[in-house]
């Protein structure tokens, strides 16, 4: 990184500080927070739109889909979510490569499993064998993806079930003494205004997903907590910048950052509480429409 | 292949060490269905032994964080703030970490406190242990998590109650122990229930890689991680421990419940607080 980074060892303090915090392995290090913020932007939107559809389930008058959203919802809640989180990648990869294999190897007469062996044909492989690194990297992400989609969908189909109940009855009641339909009541009375009561919901569920981030790291991917055990672990002199065991201070540094990521998003959270409340029936935005009076 | 009964006696106690069981775990294709159930079962010890403890200490200790929290003293209240912050705004799972790698780093020989008429040894290597390091974590966590619940219910409290003591000329301790505690420990109790049913959940995040399983003595979801990778099946192991996880939230919202109606045994019918389940999830 810097011109005087040639020989580490006679370098003084802080330009020894300087070299070590730039090296390529700690560049590494950096574009995984990178990584974490990515699975947040990615799995947040995802998730909403899980819920979305596991809370109009919920809603629906069709019997069967409303019991399909519920034995969703209850099934992942019930059970601890880690558990979710190791299974869906796993599963789900076993559960894709056995669909390829009876598309592409229909003449295969072998059994998938051979006692603790899960067995398909060389063109069921997914990503395809002899891959490139990064297709890999990017199946596994994908992978977490889903299963953290999976999981915090459940979640917001039962807040924002809750909060499409909590529009008050009223409101929809003239809706259709106007003469709307059930989806036109729906998408001009009730979804303009749940998000009011959704959004405590959200914010908890948005805490619990940055705080789930860290666990990426049993997925296998290259997240900030490998890298904290990689980097801080103690290293010799054969290394270029030796050191003692320096974990606890990269895991102080990853405590500073989600403690910083959920301080962040909590107020983020309470300006967009403000802003929603604008115009609303409830306690808040009473209040303030008797401020600007 | 071992029969059921075989296996029962080798690996129902076998989480507590090799001397209660079998020597090794089964391996490869030796692996029975029997051998899931049970040793995954007798993981549970540890996940009881982990939230029981955690939740007995944790109480204690979040009592009188909350009361420092609502309090007006200048020093305490914001310190109190402070560590529920900490606690609360960070990963379980960092946090185990960070300890983990922070008890290591103390001297192995112990440390000595000098408290003037008598010097208390801290055994300091058995912090690295998963049994006293990873409990220190899970208390304080949930201490933080608890201490906000409390703040909450402190909050809450009806003013006529404070106010009928205060007639009753209570004042300091008497007035806390027999008002202000009971009001806010009623008031705290259907959430403080969801509570102890995700730190039993999260005792499953001990033995994740920072503190070691020694001798392969681990909880219920070690185990059946143990198992899906010998077994590259995850269609069984993962559903018992949910399966059992699932029973164990069962007797806690049982027992929790039992006293809940102890608390509001004074109140008309309607008036009594119900127990909903609206957990915190993940921490």
């Amino acid at each position: 990184m810097f011109s005087f980074c040639t020989d580490p060892s006679i370098l003084p303090d802080w330009q020894w500080f300087a070299c070590y915090l730039t090296n390529a392995t700690h560049l590494q290090f950096y574009r995984a927070f990178g990584v974490v913020l990515v699975l947040l932007a990615i799995t947040a939107p995802v998730a909403l739109g899980m819920g979305m559809l596991g809370a109009l389930a919920l809603r629906s008058r069709f019997v069967p889909l409303a019991w399909f959203g519920k034995g969703y919802v209850n099934i992942v809640r019930g059970v601890p979510d880690i558990v979710f989180f190791l299974f869906v990648p796993i599963a789900l990869g076993q559960g894709i490569e056995w669909v390829m294999h009876h598309i592409n190897c229909p003449d295969w007469d072998q059994p998938i499993r051979q006692g603790n062996d899960f067995i398909v044909c060389r063109e069921a492989k997914v990503p395809p064998l002899n891959s490139a690194r990064w297709v890999y990297e990017l199946y596994a992400f994908l992978m977490a993806v889903v299963a953290f989609a999976l999981v915090f969908g459940a979640f917001a189909a039962n807040t924002l079930h809750g909060a499409m109940q909590a529009v008050p009855r009223a409101q929809i009641e003239t809706a259709e003494a106007y003469g709307m339909t059930r989806a036109q009541a729906f998408r001009r009375i009730v979804l303009p205004q749940m998000w009011v009561y959704a959004l405590p919901g959200l914010s908890n569920i948005w805490q619990i997903l940055i705080k789930a981030t860290p666990l990426l790291f049993l997925l296998g991917i290259q997240d900030i907590v490998y890298w904290a055990r990689e980097l801080g672990g103690q290293k010799t002199s054969l290394f270029a910048y030796p050191h003692p065991d320096w974990r606890m201070w990269y895991f102080l540094g990853l405590l500073c950052f989600y403690l910083f990521l959920t301080w962040a998003s909590e107020r983020a959270f309470a300006r967009l509480n403000a802003r929603l409340s604008r115009g609303q029936a409830t306690a808040a935005g009473e209040r303030m429409r008797k401020a600007a009076a | 292949m071992r029969s059921c009964a075989e296996s029962f006696e080798a690996y129902i106690l076998r989480a507590l060490g090799r001397d209660y069981g079998a020597n090794l775990l089964p391996r490869g294709l030796d692996i029975t269905i029997c051998d899931q159930l049970f040793l995954i079962a007798s993981g549970l010890i540890w996940n009881i032994y982990f939230a029981g403890l955690a939740i007995v200490i944790g109480f204690g200790l979040a009592v009188g964080v909350a009361v420092a929290r609502f309090s007006e003293n200048r020093v305490l209240s914001p310190l109190a703030g402070g560590f529920i912050f900490l606690f609360r705004g960070s990963p379980l799972f960092i946090q185990f970490f960070f300890f983990y790698s922070a008890f290591v780093l103390l001297p192995r020989s112990g440390i000595d406190i000098p408290l003037g008429f008598v010097t208390l040894t801290v055994n300091t290597s058995a912090l690295t242990t998963a049994q006293v390091g990873g409990l220190v974590v899970l208390v304080l966590n949930t201490t933080a998590y608890s201490a906000e619940l409390f703040v909450g219910a402190l909050r809450s409290i009806p003013k006529g109650d404070l106010e009928a003591a205060d007639a009753y000329g209570m004042s300091g301790f008497t007035k806390f122990r027999r008002v202000v505690f009971p009001s806010m420990l009623r008031l705290a109790w259907p959430s403080y229930t969801n509570e102890a049913i995700f730190l039993t959940h999260s005792t499953t995040l001990v033995f994740l890689s920072a503190f070691p399983a020694r001798q392969q003595s681990g909880e219920a979801f070690y185990y059946a991680r143990y198992f899906v990778d010998q077994t590259f099946n995850p269609f069984f192991a993962y559903p018992l421990v949910a399966a059992y996880f699932i029973a164990l939230t069962l007797a806690i919202i049982g027992a929790f419940g039992l006293m809940n109606r102890h608390l509001n045994r004074h109140l008309p019918q309607e008036r009594r607080a119900r127990y909903r389940f609206r957990p915190q999830y993940l921490r």
